[in-house]
């Protein structure tokens, strides 16, 4: 059984054939192929796989692709602007080493972004109770929290450090 | 200036913050079928029969095996494993039959179409269990559980005996640093396509150079056909050293189905078949006097290895565990010997630290039953036992271990000006006595570890090539670097790290410096990343191959400026004769002439800007470190919140504080998760109950604190950089001092010891049996 769906990926819809049990990381990463979206557990508890639908953070593991017929999904690949400048939420995770292994890492910055649009100062506090949801095993958290802070006290887009 | 101890940003990040990362499951291959495995659900029981008939049936399966369709079946790397299981499984999760599909949710439904008939076993999930007389075998052919063991010396033993004998107080106990798994986000993973002239593997390993030559081997190709690359790894912590099914499954399958196969671990079989750590049962006795002076030790361990012992490194862990297990104490005489047992568990092998976490708890918690023996305040009984900071090299007692260089007094001292431990004090004993205050406790932490592995022989044993690592530093015609290394990151930021030793050596600018590494083909044989080796041993290969390619350098330009090279200088990527900055050359100009003859001097040949080094270090390092806990523990729930943790590491030389803060605090979490909230579980019948992160408390960021970031600097002598390694001091540090502040917080109520993790229920019913009391 296949159904058709139209779902917008980074502004781009797009109409697709999927099997009505394909979840959505699994759309975005093997029909979309954008693969920064990554799966890190079998039970949504890591956060891996963050992505915003219409706005608003959600793990792409527990949706299924067919649920977001006619609704934007926004990715990694899609935070930066077209120039190639950073959202400041990427530049703050470059800036304070935020990230090690980088596994985690487009799930954390798209939870962070969801938890800025909600509250653009949140306190040290609020962005740990803010990414409960998102397991990182390299870093202890603590410089991805100065992350979200630093792209809070930088709320511009960033221009694009050399890279690597 | 020097880049090397300033704060550089990443040059890893732009790809993994943008979705341009390249993880093993993000490569795609045109035709690529997904792979998966049918897995044991008993813990030991003889396989009567495995049906394969319906999952083949099914549309969209390619192929299903069993280990009677392959040729050669002993796992590599293990101990009495085969690929897949052969008659008989021993813990749950064992890998019995494999699929190929043509897609990952047509493999998932053949794997439950599979019939797998099992005829149970009795089983041991303890070491207690294993030993008992009459215990069910792991391994019948054994004639034992004891797989390996190392009995005490008997010169040990008299020693130890007479230290006893003339002590006047003296002290048993027992520990377990209990089974924790390592979680890297990104589970095992691997894409095999075998063509026609060649096998290419992407795997999400910690040594793509040791898996090339064990998969030449074992597969029957040789290595100028076999290439192994490591894309991005999303964190190893040891799990990803050793040789699992699917690294040699997926290749075989590759070739017989003429098409790449891909298999990605899920988390559930992440929990159930990657290899976990620890899992150490400690007996001890400690001799002191009343002045709390150690004046003796006796150590025996057991060291649960799971069904399959992983070869050798699970045999190594509590060899490291009993080498370090003084830990910074001068302690007269030691006797340390350990036994490794089977059970029908998953196998034990490396997790961050790797036997010394088990060691410095050992240390860390004796000192502090010493001083609550004494009555000594547990800060002064370390200094009390300090090896001097005048002893160094500083051999143990009881085994051919030399300390390089430390001073661990400074550290305890920086780390008590930084915790204000006067005034910790004060509150501590105000909070304890006000019923509507959380208890407070202020555990001690002063450890040391054996890093940088190693100095020649030392990972041979282990069956790797060498003990060195590599590096290979090429200037190219525009003059900008290219750096290839043999060792495999995984997240430690090497890239940078690497790229910083260079920059200082070629005076070149680190935006003209780019590393590569994990691929076989194109980087120098390496080892791989381990042992907190990189920054000591991989900074090394790349500062001399940086210096010996810079004289050459040299050369070309005086050449040029018809100088002498020891007059010369490089100021900003620009040569010239030492302060004549008029005149220049610019590294674009010198590194087209190093492979351009005609302007290249007679006894210079084209390729001269190109070195490639094997570095080995003198002896291995002992980072130190003094850290200190601070908890509060609510007196109604049980609840142990770690309010305050300062660290002080020493390391030696610094690379880059920023990538060193990064890994101590990362560590540092990973010790307090072992300290208050992570353990694997199984039942009796040997089922594991915590196959997910749901049932796995593998901390977020709302349970854990920030870390206060100290330092001292004591260089090692073992290397040019002074660099001792700090991938996994964290975590060897940090689980002592978290246990031992909330022994603190509790001593009021008796107690001396508390097993981890320390759950709300385990403090709960202490106080609340207090109350009742």
């Amino acid at each position: 059984m296949q159904r058709e769906v139209t779902i917008s990926v980074n502004g781009s819809p797009r109409t697709d054939t999927v099997e009505p049990r394909l979840l959505l990381v699994h759309y975005l990463r093997e029909q979309r192929r954008l693969t920064g979206t990554h799966i890190g557990c079998d039970t949504s508890n890591c956060g891996a796989c963050t992505v915003l639908i219409d706005g608003l953070s959600a793990k792409s593991c527990t949706v299924l692709a067919v649920q977001t017929d006619g609704h934007e999904v926004s990715t990694i690949e899609g935070l930066a602007g077209s120039d190639g400048s950073y959202h400041p939420v990427q530049e703050g995770f470059r800036q304070c080493h935020g990230l090690q292994c980088g596994y985690c890492t487009p799930g954390m910055i798209m939870a962070s972004v969801g938890i800025l649009a909600d509250n653009p100062s949140p306190s040290e506090s609020e962005i740990r109770m803010g990414l409960e949801g998102n397991i990182c095993r390299c870093t202890g958290y603590q410089k991805i929290v100065e992350a979200v802070q630093w792209a809070a006290a930088h709320p511009q887009p960033q221009p694009a450090g050399q890279g690597g | 200036m020097s880049m090397v101890g300033t704060r550089v940003i990443r040059k890893e990040d732009p790809n993994l913050i943008t979705g341009r990362g390249l993880f093993t499951d993000d490569v795609s291959i045109m035709g690529t079928t997904i792979m998966a495995f049918v897995r044991s659900t008993e813990a030991h029981a003889d396989i009567v029969s495995v049906d394969l008939t319906e999952a083949l049936a099914l549309p969209g399966v390619l192929t299903v095996i069993t280990v009677d369709d392959l040729d050669a079946q002993d796992l590599p790397g293990a101990f009495m494993r085969t690929v897949l299981a052969k008659d008989r499984v021993r813990f749950v999760g064992e890998p019995i039959a494999v699929v190929v599909a043509e897609d990952r949710y047509i493999a998932a439904d053949a794997v439950e179409l599979v019939q797998v008939a099992y005829r149970p076993l009795p089983l041991v999930i303890t070491p207690v269990e294993a030993l008992a007389d009459g215990a069910p075998l792991v391994q019948e052919a054994l004639g034992t559980n004891v797989c390996f063991e190392v009995p005490w010396p008997q010169e040990q033993i008299d020693q130890v005996d007479q230290a006893f004998a003339a002590a006047p107080r003296q002290v048993s106990t027992t520990f377990h640093s209990q089974r924790v798994h390592p979680v890297p986000m990104e589970p095992s993973a691997i894409l095999a396509d075998w063509g026609p002239d060649k096998l290419t593997v992407w795997a999400s390993t910690q040594m793509p150079h040791g898996l090339r030559n064990c998969l030449s081997s074992f597969l029957g190709v040789p290595q100028h056909q076999c290439r192994v690359i490591q894309p991005d790894v999303g964190g190893g912590f040891g799990a990803k050293v050793q040789q699992y099914p699917e690294l040699f499954l997926a290749p075989i399958l590759s070739k017989r189905l003429g098409r790449p196969v891909k298999y990605v671990q899920t988390r559930t079989e992440c929990f159930a078949i990657m290899c976990s750590g620890r899992d150490q049962h400690h007996e001890i006795d400690v001799a002191f006097d009343n002045d709390g002076h150690i004046l003796g030790l006796r150590s025996l361990i057991h060291a649960d290895l799971g069904a399959y012992p992983d070869l050798p490194n699970s045999f190594g862990m509590p060899t490291l565990t009993n080498w370090m297990s003084s830990g910074c104490y001068k302690i007269p005489a030691i006797v340390a010997g350990y036994k490794c047992v089977l059970t029908n568990k998953t196998p034990q092998s490396a997790y961050r630290g790797a036997g010394r976490p088990e060691a410095s708890f050992l240390a860390e918690r004796i000192v502090d039953i010493v001083a609550g023996e004494t009555g000594i305040d547990p800060a002064e009984v370390r200094l009390r036992n300090f090896i001097p900071t005048d002893e160094f090299p500083y051999k143990v007692p009881h085994a051919e271990v030399y300390y390089d260089s430390g001073n661990y007094p400074l550290s305890l001292q920086e780390a008590l000006r930084l915790c204000d431990y006067e005034n910790l004090k004060t509150e501590r004993d105000r909070r304890n006595a006000d019923p509507s205050e959380k208890l407070m406790g202020i555990g001690f932490s002063t450890w040391v570890e054996i890093a940088a592995f190693g100095p020649r022989g030392a990972l041979e044993g282990f069956g790797h090539i060498g003990s060195y690592e590599s590096a290979q530093v090429k200037i190219q015609p525009d003059g900008t670097a290219m750096i290839a290394t043999g060792a495999s990151p995984h997240g430690q930021g090497t890239h940078t790290t690497l790229a910083m030793i260079a920059a200082d050596e070629l005076h070149m600018s680190i935006d003209n410096i780019t590393v590569r590494s994990g691929d076989t083909d194109t980087t120098p044989q390496g080892v791989g990343t381990m042992g907190s080796r990189t920054a000591a041993i991989a900074g090394e290969a790349t500062k001399q191959a940086s210096i010996k390619v810079f004289q050459n350098a040299c050369k070309i330009a005086a050449h040029m400026l018809e100088a002498n090279p020891d007059d010369l200088e490089c100021v900003d990527g620009l040569f010239q004769v030492k302060g004549v900055p008029s005149k220049t050359i610019p590294w674009s100009q010198v590194g087209w002439a190093g492979l351009s003859p005609t302007l290249l001097p007679d006894d210079i040949p084209a390729g001269c800007l190109e070195s490639t080094v094997f570095a080995e270090p003198t002896g291995f390092t002992y980072p130190a470190g003094a850290y200190v806990c601070v908890v509060g523990i609510d007196r109604d729930t049980g609840h142990v919140e770690v309010e305050k943790f300062y660290s002080v590491d020493d390391c030696g030389t610094v690379i880059n504080p920023l990538l060193a803060e990064g890994q101590v605090q990362g560590g540092i979490i990973q010790g307090i998760a072992q300290a208050l909230y992570e353990e694997m579980v199984w039942d009796s019948a040997g089922q594991p109950l915590t196959t997910t992160l749901m049932d796995y408390l593998a901390p977020a960021a709302s349970d854990v604190p920030s870390i206060i970031d100290g330092r001292t600097n004591t260089p090692t002598p073992h290397n040019s950089l002074g660099a001792k390694g700090i991938g996994e001091s964290g975590t060897i540090g940090s689980t002592p001092a978290v246990v031992n502040a909330v022994v603190n917080a509790l001593a009021q109520y008796g107690v001396t010891n508390i097993a981890m993790p320390i759950s709300p229920q385990r403090v709960w019913r202490i106080l609340n049996q207090a109350q009742g009391a």
